[in-house]
């Protein structure tokens, strides 16, 4: 038991350590940047500025550091009555993911001040996460798996074992098929495969994890391996590389996808197990015995996981 | 080869006695997930029609091939096949359509209910009457779909395929994604009452 909370603590510790770099930046006139509103970038300065040098257009340049050649163009100046900070508003909302450079003419001795506005990398890939669990968790806002979802949500112990089994499946389905889809299909031009690709492989990864867990494992492959049949025809597991096909993510990107994908999946089933082993001894009417009942409660939950929607952490 | 079963009650069998949606409950996502219009039941009903009656009949011309050990593998090979065929037809043709159901045409690939109908039919029967099972499964899918569909666009925005009937919004509810959970359960709660309240006035005849 001392040993989890050591663990936990430490994971804590480096997570912290690695986002430091975020709060401790800036140095020069420039004291503080951060994206605002959808379109909107809030700059901070360490002493007054010339309002009237920023209320200017034509002092600034911003881009996006992949397209330089593409300016954005700004709505608005606001800037704050001490003349400490100003808001940027830009016509079209930004790209927040992307790391903007900002060069402002003409407000301190400098001819230019630039400097880049990004979101803390780490933070976005949290964010990716956090958006396949909560936000668009796979069986309560996007309807998929339901078919396993309500034949394996009886009991506790069951939802978990099949909540595992389908993370463990998914990252590894999601991993390979994001190495066959960057480096096969691509550049081959095979991207029109990629159904019969993706579903070949993720049979593969259930198969290979089966023979793999009964050799090394035999005690986890009899609590486990009776949920392995299931995974195989299942729209999470094959949701998992047609999403990350389609919104070309990294390896990164597609790690926490299917981190968060089988996590949301396996919240999902742990919260309706939880709610079924009470409605063992509840007394419902005849004519919603079994499936109906299950569908209202998951009605429930769906509409419970839309107030995460809009849910922003960085 | 020993299927009695007539071509008529091969399809009707599909739509009312084993009806995919209502009767099996497998293939739920779709029918939760895009059935707010009946226009979106209509057009993932014909995908799934299309991808159900062309697998059965593949599957049942190469039956005598393929070796039962690897009979899964190949069921879900010929169906991500007809499925990419499906889903490259509907993108190319119509493109709104096919926005609006996003990401269900492809996961039609892993769907359990035509996976099933190969594995129980159309691998031990000939040709033509995999057909019409295929054709009697995709029906009873198309239709499941377009009531769960109607129900809901009637209750939710007062119309009909689009067009205003009722003239007023009885349960705008009914037209928020996260209701489809209520409308399928609700549905089949009738539907098991229907069956209750039959069952019972058959036992005081």
């Amino acid at each position: 038991m001392k040993k989890t909370t050591l663990l936990i603590r430490l994971a804590f510790t480096a997570l912290l350590l690695c986002l430091l770099p975020v709060f401790a930046m800036a140095d020069g006139l420039i004291k503080e940047k951060s994206f605002g509103e959808e379109n909107e970038i809030i700059v901070k300065f360490a002493a007054p500025v010339d309002p009237q040098a920023l209320q200017n257009f034509d002092n600034y340049t911003v881009y996006e550091e992949d397209d330089p050649d593409i300016r954005i163009s700004l709505e608005r100046v606001v800037v704050a009555e001490d003349n400490m900070s100003a808001s940027l508003f830009f016509e079209n909302s930004l790209n927040t993911t992307k790391r903007h450079i900002v060069s402002i003419a003409g407000i301190s001795g400098k001819a230019e001040e630039t400097f880049a506005v990004a979101k803390s990398y780490l933070g976005y890939l949290f964010s990716v996460m956090i958006a396949s669990l909560l936000i668009n968790n796979f069986v309560f806002t996007k309807y998929l798996g339901l078919c396993v979802f309500f034949g394996t949500s009886k009991r506790k112990t069951t939802a978990k074992g099949m909540g595992v089994v389908f993370t463990l499946v998914m990252v590894a389905a999601g991993l390979m098929s994001w190495f066959f889809y960057q480096y096969i299909l691509k550049p081959y031009n095979l991207t029109f495969l990629q159904i019969v690709v993706f579903i070949g492989l993720t049979s593969l990864t259930v198969q290979a994890i089966d023979t793999i867990l009964r050799k090394v494992n035999p005690v986890l492959f009899n609590s486990f391996g009776v949920f392995l049949v299931l995974v195989i025809a299942n729209c999470v597991v094959i949701a998992v590389p047609l999403i990350m096909a389609s919104n070309e993510y990294n390896f990164f990107e597609t790690f926490m996808l299917s981190l968060g994908a089988g996590g949301g999946f396996l919240l999902a089933l742990y919260l309706m197990s939880s709610v079924s082993e009470r409605m063992r001894l509840a007394k419902i009417p005849p004519t919603f015995q079994g499936l109906p009942i299950a569908f209202i409660v998951a009605g429930q939950f769906a509409m419970a996981f839309l107030g995460f929607s809009g849910l922003k952490l960085f | 080869m020993a299927n009695d079963k007539s071509n008529f009650q091969l399809v009707a069998n599909g739509i009312l006695a084993e009806n995919p949606i209502f009767k099996l409950a497998l293939s739920m996502c779709p029918a939760v997930g895009i059935s707010t219009t009946v226009m979106n039941g209509v057009m993932l009903g014909i995908a799934v029609l299309f991808v159900q009656v062309f697998s059965s009949v593949t599957i049942s011309l190469f039956k005598d091939f393929i070796h039962p050990r690897i009979r899964i593998p190949t069921y879900t090979l010929t169906i991500a096949t007809w499925v990419t065929v499906i889903d490259l037809t509907l993108a190319a043709t119509m493109p709104e359509a096919y926005a609006k159901m996003g990401i269900f045409v492809k996961i039609i690939v892993a769907f359990a209910i035509i996976t099933m109908r190969l594995e129980m039919f159309a691998c031990k029967e000939p040709v033509s009457s995999s057909f019409w099972d295929g054709l009697g499964m995709g029906l009873g899918f198309l239709v499941g779909m377009v009531v769960i569909g109607a129900v809901r666009e009637i209750l939710g925005s007062g119309a009909l395929l689009g067009y205003d009937i009722l003239g007023f919004k009885p349960l705008l509810f009914f037209i928020l994604p996260s209701a489809g959970f209520f409308v399928v359960g609700l549905m089949m709660a009738f539907f098991n009452y229907i069956e209750i309240v039959y069952k019972k006035s058959r036992e005081q005849r």
